[in-house]
């Protein structure tokens, strides 16, 4: 009686936890960008394991798409990621242009005038939505001005997107074969001087920004001590959850889609990769959550750069779509992947050769991002949850589709 | 300047002190026109009458600091703020405060109700307490405690049981969250927060607010935040614990609304909520209405004998300047975690408390009295610091990498 009886006590000596808690963050929480739930087993403030749970958005964009024609498809893509749609346009429309190579009587060539709109107006994407990601992050770690000022200036992109394709978020501009020519702007004509020179105003005007946000946020001593050496996701556990874009470079990974599998028009540009170090002044490591939020800031500048040599050479002269019949690729399959603000957005298509594919896949820079999550948060606490979410920058309308 | 071994230096807790005035005023004004009025009486009517002025003015305040809190971060985050009811908005929150009379009063059905009904009282009772003994004014004060600064000590941490109640009763894992956060922070802070408020008190030598304020009377350089270089220290102190106090960015963990969205009061609803809002903004104030009394002159003027910054207006303003830090913080800062908080607490701000009050201490000893020699000697020390811990923070700011670890 008395052996087990020290034996007991001795079980419960050697498990110096207390009850658990399970509590559920989201879907209905402040800050898991949209609609993401969290099981989490809390000891007292400590996470002890963050299980995501998704499909809160599930929209069937892949199922929906085996019923519509190619063209049908680019506003679901819209829909996707709803922050930085003219990357997912574009996404979509450059694998469906490369199965079409593949056709013997391809008869289009996607004009320059329309390859240069679309770097133009996906730079300005990335921007909007790197904004979109500095402002929440802000938000998350518990500064609420630096949510309105990088909304101030979203909105001025917004209105360049608006004065482009009318539409301010779900915008179905790029499509198959080149750009939509809703609103039309005459090569040389006085709307596209008018256009760039609106576009060459806010560049003047954000760049110095950057540098301010820098001042405002990043640089905060609070701020750093809150997102350094949080969550390190080492370049080996980046790679094997198939992390990628900001996410990938913020680990230490040099690999930028638009440097090193050049599409479009990418490889006549000159910009630079970001790619975090560690700054031991400061204390970030590579791959904290603090370098990923840096690698966003840094990327603006580079966008900023590319849109400012566009402006430079001015848009070529031409139409800005191709002269091309129904799209009906031939039979066979594509998978093509581009770089978008959140990573590497891939389209695995199918084609018998209708008008409608057989398989569309979307493969979601978010999605992979995300499940690091589960590993990354063990054994940090509940204000290190937001901050992790906020600098794997998640949009759940990706990771569902 | 006390002598800190005499005996006198304690002072001896006498709650009859308190209706002194009270009583002085009825001797004064209404025993030579009814002189069969009973004194003891009449000084609890005088009383009762400063306590309704106060209770009935008091809490216009909170109205006011809300609409000056939209209008502050409205300024700063570039927006105009509440625009539409009335002039500029003023009326904003007459209207909001007439909304949540009108909303659902929703009882969580699984809470404890009694704490739930309970909890918002007791917050709300607890922060106007408060102003019962502070002097907005030489005479404007509802009781001159003797013991004036360690009863507002005592109230004001009875509002950690409120905030526990409200957590523990909502029966939501959001609100014990945070109402176990609040009270890990609220006992931490008041810690370095008293020791701050000793250093002033053994300086002074006496726990009267009244006191304390007419120990400052001698213009700007006798405030007690300039009588030596270690209350300077001590008053940032107590304002950053204030702020920690009362659950402010960057210390609003206990409500950090990115996190555990609303933290204690996340189930309250309707006018409960509204009494915890209104109690945020009046604590708000009475801290930084304690702080401006104990190192910032209270209301006493910048020059002796003259009202400049003096009197209720003066005091008004200085306080109401107090809160406007805050609110500048609040809408400038990131929040802190909760293990960075504890370790700012107790790492940093208790021992730099404890070396105040020896320093103090040591202070007291070297100068007896107060003349220009210990002023000059304080105010020059306090020069250099400044100049010093400038110095080090631009060689760090200096040290810092340009932030962009871009490019390869």
């Amino acid at each position: 009686m008395e052996s087990i009886q020290q034996t007991e006590s001795k079980i419960i000596e050697l498990k110096p936890f207390t009850d658990e808690m399970i509590v559920n963050m989201g879907p209905q929480h402040p800050s898991t960008h949209g609609v993401l739930r969290l099981e989490l087993r809390l000891d007292g403030e400590v996470v002890r394991e963050a299980i995501p749970h998704i499909g809160y958005l599930h929209r069937c964009f892949e199922k929906h798409s085996e019923n519509l024609s190619y063209p049908q498809i680019i506003p679901f893509t819209d829909r996707m990621d709803y922050v930085a749609a003219m990357n997912q346009n574009w996404g979509f429309c450059l694998a469906v242009e490369k199965l079409l190579e593949a056709d013997e009587k391809k008869d289009f060539e996607v004009p320059e005038r329309a390859e240069y709109l679309r770097v133009l107006i996906c730079e300005l994407n990335r921007i909007a939505s790197h904004l979109l990601s500095f402002g929440t992050y802000g938000m998350d770690i518990g500064a609420f001005t630096p949510f309105l000022y990088a909304f101030r200036d979203r909105e001025r992109l917004l209105l360049l997107f608006e004065k482009i394709c009318g539409a301010r978020l779900t915008y179905n501009y790029i499509r198959i074969g080149g750009v939509s020519e809703i609103i039309p702007m005459e090569p040389g004509s006085v709307d596209e001087q008018n256009y760039l020179d609106e576009v060459k105003e806010f560049l003047d005007y954000f760049e110095p920004k950057i540098d301010e946000y820098n001042d405002l946020l990043t640089a905060n001593s609070i701020f750093s001590e809150r997102t350094m050496g949080v969550a390190v996701m080492s370049e080996e556990m980046a790679i094997s959850y198939g992390a990628t874009g900001p996410n990938l470079r913020g680990s230490g990974v040099d690999w930028d889609l638009r440097r090193d599998e050049p599409y479009s028009i990418y490889d006549r540009f000159d910009f630079d990769v970001p790619v975090a170090k560690d700054i031991p002044e400061l204390g970030a490591l590579v791959g904290d959550c603090w370098s990923r939020y840096k690698i966003r800031m840094d990327e603006m500048k580079e966008s900023v750069k590319i849109v400012r040599q566009i402006l430079a050479e001015g848009l070529p002269d031409g139409p800005v779509m191709a002269e091309m019949k129904a799209v009906r690729p031939p039979k066979g399959e594509i998978y093509f992947r581009s770089e978008a603000p959140r990573g590497e957005l891939g389209f695995y298509i199918v084609s018998d050769g209708t008008p409608k594919p057989v398989r569309v896949k979307g493969r979601s820079p978010c999605f992979s991002a995300l499940s690091a999550l589960q590993e990354l948060s063990r054994g940090l606490m509940v204000a290190d949850i937001i901050a992790i979410i906020g600098s794997i920058d998640i949009v759940m309308g990706e990771v569902d589709r | 300047m006390p002598d800190f071994f005499s005996e006198g230096f304690f002072p001896n807790i006498n709650l009859q002190d308190s209706s002194n005035w009270a009583t002085d005023f009825v001797q004064r004004e209404i025993i030579p026109r009814f002189p069969d009025f009973p004194v003891e009486l009449g000084s609890v009517l005088v009383m009762l009458a400063c306590a309704g002025i106060f209770v009935a003015v008091v809490p216009l305040l909170p109205l006011v600091l809300v609409l000056a809190e939209r209008k502050v971060a409205a300024r700063f985050q570039n927006r105009t703020g509440p625009m539409r009811v009335g002039p500029w908005g003023t009326l904003q929150t007459l209207a909001d405060g007439i909304k949540l009379i009108f909303k659902e009063d929703y009882i969580p059905p699984q809470g404890d109700k009694l704490l739930f009904l309970l909890a918002p009282y007791i917050i709300f009772a607890c922060s106007f307490a408060v102003f019962a003994a502070i002097p907005f004014g030489q005479n404007i004060l509802v009781s001159d405690f003797n013991i004036g600064i360690f009863y507002i000590m005592a109230i004001s941490s009875v509002i950690v049981m409120g905030v526990i109640m409200a957590g523990w009763s909502s029966n939501s894992k959001w609100s014990l969250l945070g109402s176990l956060r609040s009270a890990a922070q609220i006992v931490s802070y008041e810690i370095p927060l008293g020791l701050s408020i000793l250093t002033i008190v053994m300086l002074v030598g006496n726990l009267s607010m009244r006191e304390i304020v007419g120990s400052q009377d001698g213009g700007i350089f006798t405030w007690l935040i300039f009588r030596s270089p270690f209350t300077f220290i001590a008053f940032f102190i107590f304002f950053i614990s204030a702020i920690a106090e009362v659950n402010r960015t960057p210390f609003d963990l206990p409500e950090a609304e990115s996190e555990i969205v609303a933290g204690f009061h996340t189930e309250y609803s309707g006018m409960r909520f509204a009494l915890f809002f209104i109690a945020e903004y009046a604590n708000m104030f009475a801290v930084s209405a304690i702080g401006v009394t104990l190192f910032l002159g209270g209301y006493e003027g910048i020059l002796p004998g003259y009202d400049f910054l003096g009197g209720l207006p003066g005091f008004v303003i200085k306080s109401l300047g107090l809160v406007f830090v805050m609110m500048w913080l609040r809408w400038t800062l990131p929040r802190l975690r909760v293990d960075q908080l504890m370790n700012l607490c107790w790492k940093y701000f208790i021992p730099i408390s404890f070396f105040n009050i020896l320093g103090t201490g040591v202070w007291g000893l070297i100068f007896k009295n107060d003349d220009v020699w210990s002023i000059g000697i304080s105010c020059a020390i306090i020069y250099v610091g400044l100049i010093g811990a400038y110095a080090v923070a631009g060689r760090n700011m200096a040290r810092k990498p340009e932030p962009q670890p871009s490019s390869v």
